[in-house]
């Protein structure tokens, strides 16, 4: 039987097939789902920020783009994932909000979604494809089996990155 | 540390935050009643103090269709306020404002007009709601513009959480379900006092140990 594990906002989970991985409602948090195509092991890591830099709590590592990176690959290694053949996709870091007025929060999908380039790049990740930015919300869900990610939306339609 | 403070809070405290947030409500419910012309019943505040992960299940789960109102609320105790409800709700809800039959449902999306009423509803519930926190509190409250989004509630909850996130995994929510009279919920309102508001408060209501 195949599961399909919740991962929730601020959290990360590995799977292998026949199971999948799956988070609801991104808005300007980022999904990233990584694949070792040889061991066919898979994670789902939900970021809701770019940098643990400033931030005064860091205790929860999978909230910060930089610090889920590093935790999600310890984490696909302990089930014996190859890191050095990792791919990733990416949805998320919507504009919720339409406001007038410059604020900081307001562009937060933007900065997550910088930042996760970043870091994939920086951990030598290859980005195969991604969906971000817009000002709608995203649900995701991750076969690690045919490496597809399938996004549902509300009123944006459907696909399958 | 904000989950700390959340863990010291005495019962005395939760029951005084309580209060405030039933009076804020109470009062913004009277406003909402006036608006629409039409008697609304709402339970006692809750309290809780959750995870960000469970915010969503307040209202039914993360990706459920809700249109959210959100303003930030600056001043010497910044907080956010948030009124969500269920789309159907919120169609009914604008009906009712602009004087259409509320049980006809639109197909139509909601467009600008019925955007900004829809603004201007969670306007005049958090200036009204504010007030009453002030009058007891003597802080003073400064709303922003309301923003609107209509989408999944997940995805509209952690666009405004995430500003918490740098300091906290938790959220101390004070929340209120208005009901149209035998009718089921039509919203939830949220009071999310910034990390350092909460002791600004506790202190201005005279609990703060």
């Amino acid at each position: 039987m195949s599961k399909i594990i919740q991962v929730g906002m601020a959290d990360l989970k590995v799977a292998k097939p026949p199971d999948k991985l799956m988070t609801a409602g991104l808005g300007s948090c980022i999904g990233i789902c990584l694949l070792d195509r040889t061991t066919r092991i898979g994670s789902l890591t939900h970021i809701m920020l770019p940098s643990s830099l400033n931030a005064k709590n860091k205790q929860n590592r999978a909230k910060f783009a930089d610090t889920a990176l590093q935790m999600v690959l310890e984490e696909m290694i302990k089930m014996g994932a190859k890191t050095n053949m990792l791919v990733a996709k990416i949805a998320g870091g919507a504009q919720m909000f339409k406001f007038s007025g410059e604020s900081d929060i307001m562009k937060i999908g933007e900065r997550n979604a910088i930042a996760v380039e970043e870091n994939l790049r920086k951990y030598k990740i290859k980005l195969v494809s991604k969906d971000t930015g817009g000002s709608y919300g995203r649900t995701i869900t991750f076969d690690p089996e045919s490496g597809d990610l399938l996004i549902r939306t509300i009123g944006h339609g459907e696909r399958i990155i | 540390m904000l989950l700390d403070d959340f863990s010291r809070l005495s019962g005395l405290q939760l029951d005084a935050l309580k209060e405030i947030g039933n009076i804020g409500s109470g009062n913004a419910a009277t406003a909402l009643a006036q608006m629409i012309n039409s008697k609304i019943d709402m339970n006692v505040p809750n309290v809780k103090i959750l995870p960000f992960t469970e915010v969503s299940d307040l209202i039914g789960g993360a990706d459920i269709p809700v249109a959210g109102i959100y303003l930030n609320v600056s001043g010497t105790a910044p907080c956010s306020i948030m009124f969500i409800l269920p789309v159907a709700q919120a169609r009914m809800l604008i009906n009712m404002l602009l004087g259409q039959p509320a049980d006809v449902a639109p197909e139509e999306d909601f467009d600008d007009f019925r955007m900004s009423a829809m603004m201007e509803l969670g306007n005049i519930l958090a200036a009204t709601y504010l007030n009453a926190l002030s009058m007891f509190t003597q802080i003073s409250f400064i709303p922003s513009v309301p923003a609107l989004a209509i989408d999944m509630a997940g995805a509209i909850l952690n666009a405004i959480l995430s500003q918490f996130g740098e300091i906290a995994d938790h959220v101390l929510v004070l929340e209120t379900d208005f009901k149209k009279e035998g009718q089921d919920v039509m919203g939830y309102f949220f009071l999310l006092p910034e990390p350092g508001s909460l002791s600004t408060i506790l202190n201005a209501l005279g609990v703060n140990v």
